[in-house]
């Protein structure tokens, strides 16, 4: 494939568009046509540009032709059900990415399994090596200053930052790293190629949407493993569904259970009990092979307990608060939402047993009936005494449906598709919404991206991009080449929003104030001109077709197609200074223009 | 052109050229406000705190560590002695004048009072500040930028020397990642000139509120740098550097102090301490890096260090007791390390809760008699001198001053 033109081949564009034609009258059901749709019958140009780059990562060459051509109405709701669209070009490029398809079960069998394997032995084998160095290395270099020589000398050492795993890697461990590491590269790489080449483009807008509100960090231990099959199984399918569902799957993925610790959330009385029969099994134990014998001491690497540790270890535990604070502040309620710190205990109890079973070796979500609290717990006022796993399910129950959670989601929805601070108006039609139709997410996105509020013109270029939609609508509009998302996987950490690389529960934050500093400015503009000079590999603009030179005529074909038009005088004027057709994308894409959607 | 900018821009050149006449150093010094500076160093990986700073006074620490304790002073490989109970390790040798002449001072026993032994977890809540609470999206360092946003602060206030920067310093106010001075700027080839004063136009243009005064921060900072010879830096006073990641990040931290860019708050990590097997040689090579970097920093910059101080810090520290592997596990308390010229230092500070397993954390960590929150705080208020910084760690008072700072 020579040219990739972004989101539609030109042939699969026309089918599309041609199919959409006769489809609209089944497509656009009345419902969809109710008297809150403010969605204009006829729209101009900057109208389609505004839904492009609202619904989606922006317009690829040939989008606002198309959607003109089917109406804007029928594009959203060609975008509301993702299921009626093909995109079978997607579907083939999606097969170089082969993890993305497994389950967390083959995952770790296959990719994480080997290399965990080889960690364990080499550690067991360190361990039985002897110490002899260390006091004689120590003594070497009490003098001091040779250490600059010595740490050159060790090319492991120098410069790079240092990891465990960068140093005395075995030949062995380095191959079943690259496996490991595939797991997460397939799964980053792909969430690029869909943002950039998906049709589906407002599912993709909208599974980054509820993967980061539902944020789970790739850095934190095993999350890497069951990454995956969260955004495949606990995220994707529900983002135009019902929320309650959402919130279902999330609250019973490893990833989630691991990330905010709810595993080894434990009622305490249960984890004393445990305590208290291991040591009576230890004793009886002693007992049998007799006093008096020396007891041999066990090797105890990272992960293998002695019985004693274990013993303590369970008595250390106890009701872990994590996930049940982060399910009200940040999953539903919302934070200030009027819920205590007694709320917050009584929904930990009832979440207590929601576990993995095997949670270092990729295994799945158990409930554990002998970690869990069964007495009757108080949330928000109502008493929760279902019982077993149904505690749990009756608090999700509970949130889901509170009108403080249908404010809080629709709220942010609102930020990420209208403005920073979305208007007051939309906010309480949107929550009604929520409320009268139980969560039915389709229903709520509806409301928002059909609204007066969307189509105002306060609303109009109103938000800056995040890195993910400067780069992805930067690669779309230039209708560039994509081979390899590798390079844009290494922009987007430093531009400061690696993907999967948000620490904290909260995910990453949806205003400009969030995005927009000096460091990350100038990386804005060194993508622009690394992706314009094509310096990064796999990713190629065809610079011949978007300015074939730096004329009058190719620059204002190019303020057309990549600004829509949209350029300040000064913008116009510095581009009239560039002297290559490379030059003229870069000062197009770096603009403060390109820099808003 | 004012005064005050032609001092500034007038010693930045001279510094890179090396030969400031003293007079005019001493005139654009003072013409500037004097700033003091923190530079806080990460180790990751939870280094432990008992074979860095050893109490070789403990009989405890020889009973649980039979092969993996650091020997007594005075005997081979034995630890260097500090005040007759704690010793440091004796690779961290090049530290110990910095404590008999009162610029080093040690934290012990000190830490977060969250229970957690998580890597991530714990060096989340050293980072945000709010320990058990994971939902705070700034870091305890951002909090104090923003606490005091400068009249005219600069670019470089607040630096990390890192490829992204880490959670402490993440939030509303300005703060910058640089792994490598060198690289940070405009990288637009040939006509790089033209590509940068173009876009600086543009954004001068530009309508939205945010972007156009963000970029004239951004060119600003290039132009500051610029003027810096970056490449041909000699550390002062024979000071070398060690060649890691982290011994040249301190390096060019010490490069932007020098160069009177208006740093605050530098950031450096240094990495690989989680040793749970054969931790003897490894953490020796580890602790020298460490601390033969922290000594070439305060001996380049030499009298410079009046204003400055090192603050470094571990998520958690590692069990009392060595496994079987001939390592440690994650634990609980540990030490960290103060050096500066308003330091109060030649003492090892904190209750020291003793390692019988008693006094231990669990039965089996060291346990915590300081608030790590209750350390940042003074090196806020004391060295930076920050008058308020409730804001820094909501909902928690600092329970009391260890009087660290003269």
């Amino acid at each position: 494939m020579t040219n990739y033109p972004g989101v539609l081949g030109r042939t699969a564009g026309a089918v599309v568009a041609l199919a959409m034609v006769l489809l609209t009258p089944i497509a656009v059901p009345l419902d969809a046509q109710k008297a809150t749709s403010a969605v204009p019958r006829t729209a101009d140009d900057a109208t389609v540009a505004h839904v492009l780059n609202r619904l989606g990562y922006g317009p690829s060459p040939g989008d606002i032709a198309r959607v003109q051509q089917m109406t804007v109405a029928a594009y959203i709701e060609e975008q509301l059900h993702p299921e009626r669209i093909v995109d079978a070009a997607l579907k083939a490029r999606l097969a170089a990415y082969p993890t993305i398809a497994l389950s967390t079960a083959e995952l770790a069998r296959d990719y994480y399994g080997p290399a965990e394997e080889i960690r364990r032995m080499e550690r067991r084998a360190q361990a039985n090596q002897p110490t002899r160095r260390a006091a004689g290395t120590a003594a070497q270099t009490m003098a001091g200053q040779a250490t600059g020589q010595m740490m050159a000398g060790d090319p492991a050492m120098a410069g790079a930052p240092q990891r465990p795993e960068d140093r005395n890697q075995s030949p062995e461990l380095r191959a079943a790293r690259q496996k490991e590491q595939q797991i997460l590269q397939d799964l980053m790489q792909a969430r690029l190629v869909r943002a950039i080449a998906s049709e589906r483009q407002l599912e993709e807008v909208l599974v980054d949407f509820w993967f980061n509100h539902f944020n789970v960090f790739s850095g934190k231990g095993q999350v890497r493993v069951y990454l995956t099959e969260y955004e495949r199984e606990a995220i994707r399918p529900y983002v135009l569904g019902n929320f309650r569902d959402m919130l279902g799957a999330v609250a019973e993925s490893p990833a989630m259970l691991f990330y905010l610790d709810n595993f080894q959330s434990v009622d305490p009385k249960a984890a004393q009990k445990q305590a208290d029969e291991l040591a009576a099994r230890q004793q009886q134990a002693a007992l049998r092979r007799g006093r008096g014998r020396v007891q041999m001491a066990q090797p105890t690497p990272q992960g293998n307990q002695t019985p004693a540790e274990r013993i303590q270890q369970l008595r250390s535990r106890g009701l872990n608060e994590n996930y049940a604070r982060e399910l009200m502040e940040l999953h539903t309620l919302g934070v200030d939402a009027g819920y205590t710190q007694a709320d917050v205990i009584a929904v930990a109890r009832a979440f207590t047993g929601w576990t993995i079973d095997r949670p270092r070796d990729g295994g799945s979500f158990q409930f554990n009936a002998t970690m869990h609290d069964n007495d009757p717990k108080v949330v928000l006022g109502k008493t929760i005494d279902a019982g077993g796993k149904n505690d749990g399910e009756r608090v999700l129950d509970l949130l889901a449906t509170h009108p403080a959670t249908a404010k809080f989601i629709v709220t942010k929805l609102a930020r990420r598709f209208v403005a920073d601070e979305p208007p007051a108006s939309l906010v309480d039609r949107a929550a009604k919404v929520f409320l009268d139709t139980k969560g039915d997410l389709r229903e709520v996105t509806r409301a928002i991206i059909t609204s007066s509020e969307f189509f105002s013109a306060e609303a109009r270029l109103a938000k800056v991009k995040t890195p993910l939609e400067f780069v992805a609508s930067a690669v779309r509009a230039s209708g560039a080449d994509l081979n390899n998302p590798q390079p844009l996987v290494g922009a987007l950490r430093s531009l400061g929003m690696p993907l999967y690389g948000a620490q904290p529960p909260t995910g990453w934050g949806d205003t400009a104030e969030d995005w927009v500093n000096t460091g990350a400015l100038l990386n804005r503009l060194n993508f622009a001109v690394q992706l314009s000079n094509g310096q990064l590999r796999g990713v190629r603009v065809n610079v011949r077709e978007l300015a074939p030179n730096t004329s009058e005529t190719s620059r204002n074909a190019l303020v057309q197609s990549l600004l829509l038009g949209h350029a300040s005088q000064i913008t116009r004027d510095t581009l009239a200074k560039a002297e290559s057709p490379q030059q003229l994308i870069a000062l197009t894409l770096g603009s403060p223009e390109f820099q808003k959607r | 052109m004012n005064r005050r900018i032609f001092l500034k821009n007038g010693s930045l050149a001279l510094v890179s050229l090396g030969f400031a006449p003293a007079f005019f150093t001493r005139a654009a010094q003072a013409a500037q406000t004097k700033r003091k500076v923190l530079v806080t160093v990460f180790q990751r990986g939870a280094v432990d705190g008992l074979n860095m700073v050893v109490p070789f006074g403990e009989k405890a620490y020889y009973q649980a560590r039979p092969s993996i304790a650091i020997a007594k002073p005075g005997t081979p490989g034995g630890a260097v002695d500090l005040d007759g109970f704690f010793g440091l390790h004796p690779r961290m040798a090049a530290l110990q004048p910095y404590f008999k002449r009162g610029e080093l001072a040690i934290v012990n026993a000190t830490g977060s009072n969250d229970p957690t032994r998580s890597h991530f977890d714990a060096q989340d809540y050293m980072e945000s500040g709010t320990p058990g609470r994971k939902s705070t999206r700034d870091g305890w360092l951002n909090r104090y930028l923003h606490a005091r946003e400068h009249e005219e602060a600069s670019a470089f206030r607040a630096v990390s020397l890192t490829q992204q920067l880490p959670r402490a310093l993440q939030g509303t106010a300005p703060a910058l990642a640089i792994d490598q001075l060198g690289r940070f700027g405009l990288r637009a080839g040939d006509r790089g000139d033209m590509m940068q004063s173009s876009f600086e136009a543009q954004y001068a243009a530009a309508a939205d509120s945010l972007l156009k005064p963000t970029s004239k921060e951004a060119f600003d900072a290039i132009r500051q740098l610029e003027a810096v010879d970056l490449a041909k830096y000699t550390p002062q006073n024979g000071a070398v550097y060690p060649n890691s990641g982290y011994g040249q990040a301190l390096k060019q931290i010490a490069q932007l102090i020098k160069a009177n860019m208006g740093l605050e708050v530098a950031f450096a990590e240094s990495g690989n301490w989680d040793h749970h097997a054969n931790e003897g040689p490894q953490i020796a090579n580890r602790l020298d890096d460490f601390a033969s970097g922290i000594a070439a920093f305060a001996q380049d910059l030499g009298d410079g260090m009046a204003d400055v101080m090192v603050l470094t810090m571990s998520e958690f520290g590692r069990t009392v007791s060595e496994n079987g592997a001939r390592g440690t596990d994650h634990g609980h308390g540990n030490a960290m390390l103060l050096l500066g010229g308003d330091v109060k230092g030649g003492k090892v500070y904190g209750k020291w809760p003793g390692l019988e397993r008693e006094q231990r954390y669990e039965g089996r960590d060291l346990a915590i008699t300081t608030d790590f929150r209750d350390v940042f705080a003074e090196v806020l208020t004391s060295h930076l001198g920050a008058r308020d910084i409730s804001s820094v760690f909501p909902g928690y008072s600092a329970t009391r001053t260890l009087g660290l700072i003269r």
